[in-house]
Order: C-alpha cells, then structure tokens, then sequence
C-alpha cells in the first residue's frame, strides 16, 4: 500500500527563484519580494497557479525573482496582459507589480481599465516618485520642484496620488504599506489577495539612489509616531506615541482633523472609527499629508463588487448552456442556403 | 464577358451577367436593398461578387455627395470574380447619387431615378444648376424616370405609418422594380422583412407592399413596353452553397482554426472601421470557446491578446492600420517570448486616417518590416471572402505550430463584400491540436522542437514548471535573462531560422492560370485576386499567353517561388499601393518585375489590368 507523503510546508525561500538578484543594494524593492514570499508562505500559495506580470522599471524586474510563474513584458502594459491573462484562465492567481512610471505615465490608461472593471487580480504599485532604471528622471509622482537630469531647475508639474486615482477610477480595494514595515506588509498583501476583484496596494519605496530618503518625513523612526496611522476596519483612528492623537470630522466642516485626547474636551468617542467600506472615509483618509495629518497606511478601502472575469465566464457558461454542443457545420448551413446540383 | 469585350446586352432577354449599383443616402438603406438582392440573387443559383461602398460618416447629411452610399452586384450564369467593372443598371435614390454614379455608367446603361427625390433642394446641394432627368444631359442612357416616393407613399399608406417611415420604404419600392426586370422571386425578402420587424408587422408589411408595389409597376403598368431580362443559374460547381463575407469568413475560420488546435480563443478588440465587425460576429459565439474582451485601446486589445497566449489560451486581435501599429510594441514582446498570437489587420486607406471606409492593400510593409529589430513573424493574405476562412485557418496553424505571432491581411473591400460559398465539412479539415508542456525533466521554457524550431509552450496551471519569460533576452539553453553576445546572435538567428522555416511547412506555390514558364505572370495577392483572375482569362482567351500567380503566404514565401517567377519573361505585380510587394520580390529574388499600382480607395477594374498586360506584351 502507499503511503502519500503529506506535501511538504513551504517556506519562504522556497518562493524565491534561483535568480540573482540585480537591483541596487539597499533599494526597498528587495524588502517588498521579501514581504512578498513571506506572504506566499504564510497562505501556501500554489506556485504553479501564481503569476506575477509585470512592465518595464526596477520594479518590473520582480517576477524574476519569484519561483512561481512570471511574465515580464513591455512598459506600462502589465495590467493589459493580465488582463488577458485571467480572463483566459480566472484559476490562476495573477499579481501586477509596477512602478509609479510605469503604472501612472505610460499605464495609467490600463490602470484606469483594469481598475474600474474591477478584474480580479492585484497591482502592486512600488512608488519612488521617481524613473530608476533610466536614471532618476521625476515622475508623474514627484512632487514640484524636484530636480532632475530632465528637470535641472525644478519639476513644475504636479503630481498624481496612486491611491486617489485608483479610487477616482473605482477601485473596490485600495490599500498602502511601506516597504521597510516587514511586519505589516505581508498583512496587506493577503488582504489584497483574499480581496475579490481588483486590489491596489501603493507601497511606499525607497529608491537608495536616485531619491533617498523621500519619505523619510512619516517613514523614519523618530516620524513614524506622528505621522503614520495603521487604519484598521472597526477601530479608532487613533495615532501617536501613545495613541493619544486621533482624527475626527472638523465640526461645522467637510474635513478631516487631527485631535488629542484630553485636550479640549476631547474624548476617544469623538474619533472617527475606521470604516473600510465607506469610499467618502477613504478618499479623505487618503488625501491626507504630513504634517498637519498623518499618512494612512494599511487598507483604506475594501468595498467588493462584481468582477469582471466572473462576468464574461458567466456569458459563456450562459452561452454553453444554451444549446446542446455547438457545431460549426450547423452554424454555417444556418440561414439561407441552396444547393447546386 | 466582363473587361475588354463590351457586348450589348439589351438585345437579349437571356443575358449572361449583368451589373447593377444602388446609390442613395447613408439614410436610404441602400446597403440593405443590395444586401437583400445578394441572397435573393445566391438563392436563384447565379454565381456573384458584390462591393458596397460607403462613407466613412454615419448619417452624412442628406443630399449631399460626399454622403452617397452605394452597393454594387454583379450575377450571372457562369462564373463571376468580381463586382464588375461598369454597372449595366444604375438606380439612383437622389440628385447626389446620380452626380457620384453617372460617370461609371456605359451609355446604353439603365438609370432609374427617383423623380420625388430630384427637387431643387436636392439638385443644388448635389451642385446640378439645372434638372440632368430634363435637360437632355441623360441622353444615350435608358432612363426610368418615376416618382418613387409617391409611388411608395401610395402603396404603404394603408398601413398607417408616418410620414418619415413611409418614405423609408422606398428602396424596396425600387428593389421590387429590380426584381422584376431580372425575374427573380420576392418570397426571401418577404420572409426576411417579416423576421427584422417582428414586433412591428405594420412596418414588415408596408416594407413587403412597397416591393410588391415595384413589382407590379414593371410587370403590369408602365414599364409594360420595357425588356425585362433572365439571368440562368450559374454552371459552377456543385454543393451546398451561401453567401459569406469576409468578416464572416473570418470569424468562422478562426474558430474552426481554434478548434482544430483544440484551443479556446481569446478575442481582444478596439473598435476601428472596417475591423470591428469582427468583434461584433465573434462576440455571439462564445458556445464556441470564444471569448471576446473589448479593450480600452488598441495597445490593451493586443496586450491582453498575448496575456490570453500566454496563459494557454490563442490570443487574436484584429485592426486596421493605424490600431496594428499601436500593437506592434506587444508584437515584438510576442516575438521576443515566441507565444502564438494572430494578428488580423483588415487594411484600409491610409496613411494615418485616411480614408477608413475604403480600401487598399498598402500595409504589406507594416507586417513584414514594422518592426523595431530583427522581429520576424509570419504574414498570410486572404484574397476573397470565403478565403478569409481557410487564411484564418491557416494563420492559427501556423501561430500554434510555430509559436509565433502571425500576421493575416484582409481589406476592406473583402471584409464587406460577399460571395457565394461552397459550405465546407469542418470535420474533414485538417486537425493541428496543441501539445502542452508537461513534462519536468530537462525542462526550460526556450527548449526547442528540432523541426520546427518552436520552443515548447508550458502555461501557468502546469505543476512544477514555473519559469519566468519576458522581453529581455533569453539564455538558449536555458531560458534566464542574458546579456552574453554571442547568446544574442544564437537567439536572433534561431528566431530567424523559425520563420524562415515555416517555408518548409507550406505548399509550394501553384499557378493559378496558365502555366510554369512562358511570356507573363501576373502575381498578386490580396482581394486584387478576382479582377486579376479575369484579366487574365480574357487575355488567354486572345490567345495571350498570360499567366496567373497569386500568394497566401507573404512572409515567409512558398519555397519554389524565385525559381518560378524567374521561369517567366516578365513579371507583372498590380497591387493597391505604390508597390510593395514587388519591393519584397526584388529584394528576395532579385526578379525585375513591373508594377501596376492603383491607390484611389477604390478596387481595379479588370480592364485596368488588361490594359496594364497589354502593355507589356507590346
């Protein structure tokens, strides 16, 4: 008799390819494919079933390094292919992964689509702010004034904020995490995968070359307290050293505000609780900067709809169940035909 | 005969083939009449070729030229190749379309004009100063001058419709008028108006009384004196027959390719004149494994189309032009990574917009060359509406056999042209279906059939075969990003030998008229095919000697097909471009050959090839 052998646990490494890995030393992207096999271990993802897609930039070299499938293709057109691709075969778990470059210039109109038609997938958006692989041009998320090969005296554009794009575009889940925060990452990766339809993660990313130190403003230990806040569905937002700052509507204003307990009258009752299905909540959440307010980190908006993969499966299945088996000799001698004798 | 021999068919009642042009508004429903006259004229056993011709505006405004719609047949009792050269009937709906169509008509030709429609209005924006049906400015012509409108409004007013509604039946006023003169039955079109106005029996049966009414006008009452004409059925071959266009040709034909690879298909489209309707026609065959995915651009259509490739699926995607060179980038990635992707591109006049609704064949260097790199593929061109399904056919053998992109032509003159077709078996054609990757021995994903060169096609889903592909180049012998040179030049000359093997996969190239050797060859390829065909029999029937060569496969060629064209003379080479494939022939076979170009949007005429081949034989 066999005995089957219970398949063995994977572990992290196992998700790691045997690719030698070529970004920068020091680039928060090798902690995001860290964060990214923790995660494929804690669920015991298939690798197999898993795909990751991606364009063009630092971070498009990602799938390489991942021991599952991975498609690499051409510059802003990640979310294109997958879309492709999972309508193709809905079993197969497909992750995007771009940068701000990539998803925002030259993507932005497949993120837009891949979004709003709320496939059933995840965008992973490594933002720098900045073009790496050619050099550190700005971005369509550099802030104005940034200096550049391209731009020697200063952007003079404004940016784009990912997470209040992909809101505009209806995204259904929208979620951000910092690339150095190990421990939380990998929570916001398996809610976006547990997420049906299409999820957005905008990861904060260090570029170690061209754009150090660019959030260090909420990222850096002694900021982190002041101005972060880990959004949790349910629970106060409250932030601070020791939870002593919360947010609240300003009274008699659309706004949001940052208050303190004990201060003013102000009690724990007064802070807003985290309410992730609420899009008006997420849109603000997600307009707020350091200083005056603090950065949201964690899943702003989980709100899930019909997908659009479910959708056209269904018109077929439907179109499958209609007949009996469907044969093109019958198709073709449908409608009017005449014999020539 | 058609072409060169003019011959006077009034004196006849029993005529041989004959031409007729519906011309009218946008709004006329001109494309409808010719339509119903098609299948009506397929069901009386006559062989036929159509051309509907239209603007690229919807509703253009009325009256107007540049807003004239028109729709030519040509049927006859023996075999007919294309549309025809001058129409024998014109049937003018308006001033416009009298002013558009008049110069194509032969004297002697017919002319029935809508007298209701040539008001003052009507002939100042058709830009006539005085009234062509009155001033002997239609002498030489058999006009039929009647007020069709009232004609119509006389015969529908029973039925109560409004004003607008019934002056729209007008055109099957004239059609019945036209059945009549040729003798046909009106029982399809009865039937059909029935089925398309289901819900509004009213509108069916004023439709249906419209074209009696026609019918009776010509048998019984004034046209009484005039000869009326009988077409016999055509002597072609013998078969179950329908009419079939090419978008038709090409919808069918990708899915029996499809299921002949044993593949699903993904679709991805962007709408574009006159590729779309191929997005329309697959979209209602999804019980047939089809999935069609309208995209948010040409990019994302031929992106996803790859994605669909790539994850097991056959990916195509169709345009014209100017959508296949948004695609390109994500051809070459398909290059690059040797997925199987087909590329329809149904060729329209260009460059840039140029003129969508009409046709032309000048994108053979698009699909050969347009590339950034050395980025071969392979380039099928169908040549007539029922050749769309078998090139479709063959464009998804070769993507799945190769593992390659491929590029299939059509134009838009065949995409909404239609012809009789001789209904095929599927079950007796060719089975090609996809073997999978499965195996984990040895595996990489660059590992190569030694024949074919093909790399193997592993897709996601398949246990224990992860691998990564992507742009970047591929180590040979193991499919892992390179930089090394000579692995380049190893990669790029095995993608090179691929394609240009696929040669040794496709049948040697045949004559199609005449034979190997001799004075001349007219080679073409394309919906230049019917006006070529008959050019060249009416040549050898004045014991010319004139031969016939027409390609399906552009790129790579047929093997034996320098030697061929070197065992001739002199090559002649029409094409509806500045000459683009005699630019490939030069360069492969270093054959002189001699072009014969036409760019108007328009098709040849044979005469304009006999001419071009006479030429030549001096």
């Amino acid at each position: 008799m066999n005995v089957a052998t219970p398949p063995a646990k994977l572990q992290a490494k196992d998700y790691a390819s045997d690719q030698e890995v070529r970004w920068c030393p020091g680039c928060g992207d090798y902690a995001i494919v860290r964060a990214m096999q923790v995660t494929m271990a804690e669920l015991q993802a298939d690798p197999s079933k898993t795909v990751f897609i991606s364009g063009i930039g630092c971070a498009a070299r990602f799938p390489y390094y991942m021991a599952t499938y991975g498609f690499h293709t051409i510059h802003g057109r990640a979310a294109a292919i997958a879309t492709g691709a999972k309508i193709a075969n809905p079993e197969l778990d497909i992750w995007v992964v771009g940068g701000d470059g990539d998803s925002l210039s030259i993507g932005g109109n497949h993120l837009l689509h891949v979004l709003r038609r709320n496939v059933n997938l995840q965008y992973l958006l490594f933002n720098n702010e900045i073009y790496g692989l050619t050099k550190g041009q700005y971005s369509p998320t550099s802030r104005v004034g940034t200096k550049s090969p391209s731009t020697p005296v200063g952007s003079v554009d404004n940016p784009v904020s990912p997470t209040l794009f992909a809101l505009g575009c209806g995204a259904r889940f929208v979620a951000r995490g910092v690339d150095t925060n190990q421990k939380h990452l990998p929570e916001v990766f398996k809610r976006a995968r547990s997420h049906i339809g299409a999820s957005f993660v905008e990861i904060f990313q260090n570029c170690i070359v061209y754009n150090d130190g660019v959030y260090d403003y909420f990222t850096e230990k002694d900021a982190v307290a002041d101005n972060q806040i880990m959004v949790e569905h349910g629970k106060p937002l409250l932030y601070g050293k020791d939870k002593q700052k919360g947010l609240r509507v300003k009274p008699g204003h659309f706004e949001i505000e940052s208050v303190t307990i004990g201060e003013n009258g102000i009690t724990e009752a007064d802070v807003l609780v985290h309410d992730e299905t609420n899009k008006m909540l997420a849109t603000m959440l997600c307009a707020m900067q350091p200083p005056a307010l603090p950065m949201a980190i964690g899943v702003i908006y989980c709100n899930p709809g019909p997908t659009y993969d479910e959708g056209l499966a269904a018109q077929v299945t439907e179109a499958k169940r209609a007949g009996a088996k469907p044969s093109l000799n019958e198709l073709l001698r449908k409608g009017p035909t005449w014999t020539i004798e | 005969m058609e072409g060169s021999t003019a011959v006077d068919k009034r004196q006849r009642e029993e005529v041989e083939d004959v031409v007729v042009r519906f011309a009218g508004d946008s709004g006329d429903g001109v494309q409808i009449t010719g339509g119903q006259f098609t299948l009506t004229t397929a069901l009386a056993g006559n062989d036929l070729a159509t051309f509907p011709d239209f603007p690229a505006e919807i509703r253009a405004p009325t009256g107007t030229t540049f807003g004239v719609s028109s729709f030519q047949i040509h049927f006859g009792s023996r075999e007919i190749r294309t549309a025809g050269d001058q129409p024998d009937v014109l049937v003018a709906f308006n001033p416009a379309a009298l002013k558009v169509h008049l110069k194509d008509v032969p004297k002697g030709g017919m002319i029935i004009a809508d007298t209701g429609a040539f008001t003052d209005r009507n002939l100042k924006k058709a830009g006539f100063t005085t009234n062509p049906i009155e001033d002997n400015s239609l002498e030489g012509y058999r006009v039929l001058a009647i007020d069709i409108t009232k004609n119509t409004l006389e015969a529908v007013k029973q039925f109560g419709l409004s004003q607008k509604e019934a002056v729209r039946c007008k055109n099957m006023w004239a059609l019945g008028l036209v059945y009549w003169l040729y003798d046909r039955d009106r029982k399809q079109t009865g039937d059909w108006l029935t089925g398309r106005y289901g819900k509004r029996p009213e509108i069916a049966n004023s439709n249906i009384a419209a074209m009696n009414a026609g019918h009776a006008y010509g048998e019984t009452t004034e046209l009484s004196g005039e000869q009326s004409y009988r077409v016999q059925p055509a002597k072609i071959k013998s078969g179950l027959y329908r009419t079939v266009t090419g978008i038709e040709g090409l919808a069918y034909g990708l899915v029996q390719g499809t299921q002949a690879a044993d593949l699903p298909m993904t679709f991805a489209g962007y709408p574009i004149t006159p590729a779309s309707a191929l997005l329309h026609t697959l979209s209602r065959l999804k019980a047939f494994d089809v999935v069609t995915f309208q995209a948010e651009d040409e990019i994302a259509a031929c992106g996803a189309a790859l994605g669909a490739s790539y994850a097991g699926n056959l990916g195509v995607t169709a345009s014209s032009g100017p959508g296949i060179a948004l695609k390109m980038e994500a051809i070459g990635l398909a290059i690059g990574v040797e997925l199987p992707l087909v590329i329809v591109n149904v060729q329209r006049a260009g460059p840039s917009t140029g003129m969508p609704t009409k046709t032309e064949q000048s994108d053979l260097y698009q699909s050969v060359y347009g590339r950034n790199a050395d980025a071969p593929l392979a380039v099928v061109a169908a040549r007539s509406p029922s050749d769309c399904f078998y090139t479709a056919i063959e464009a998804v053998r070769i993507a799945t056999t190769f593992m390659t992109p491929v590029i299939l032509l059509a134009d838009g003159y065949m995409a909404n042209a239609s012809e009789p077709w001789e209904i095929p078996d599927v079950d007796t054609l060719p089975k090609f279906p996809v073997k999978f990757h499965t195996e984990k021995e040895g595996f990489h994903p660059f590992l190569r059939d030694d024949k074919t060169l093909a790399r193997v096609w592993a897709k996601p889903g398949t246990p224990d075969l992860q691998h990564r592909i992507g742009g970047i180049e591929k180590n040979y012998n193991s499919g892992d990003i390179s930089y090394e040179a000579d692995n380049h030049q190893k990669m790029t000359d095995v993608r090179k030998n691929k394609i240009d093997g696929i040669a040794n996969f496709i049948p040697e190239q045949e004559v199609e008229i005449g034979q190997a050797g001799g004075e001349i060859a007219v080679v073409g390829w394309g919906s230049t095919f019917g006006p070529i065909s008959r050019a060249v029999t009416n040549m050898r029937a004045q014991g010319k000697d004139v031969s016939q060569i027409h390609l399906r496969h552009i790129w790579p060629m047929p093997k034996n097909l320098g030697a061929l064209l070197k065992s001739y003379k002199k090559v002649i080479v029409p094409e509806m471009n500045t000459g683009q494939l005699i630019t490939v022939l030069r360069d492969r076979y270093m054959v002189d050959c001699i072009g014969l170009n036409k760019v108007s949007g328009q098709p040849f005429k044979i005469t304009e090839i006999e001419d071009g081949i006479r030429k030549q034989l001096g």
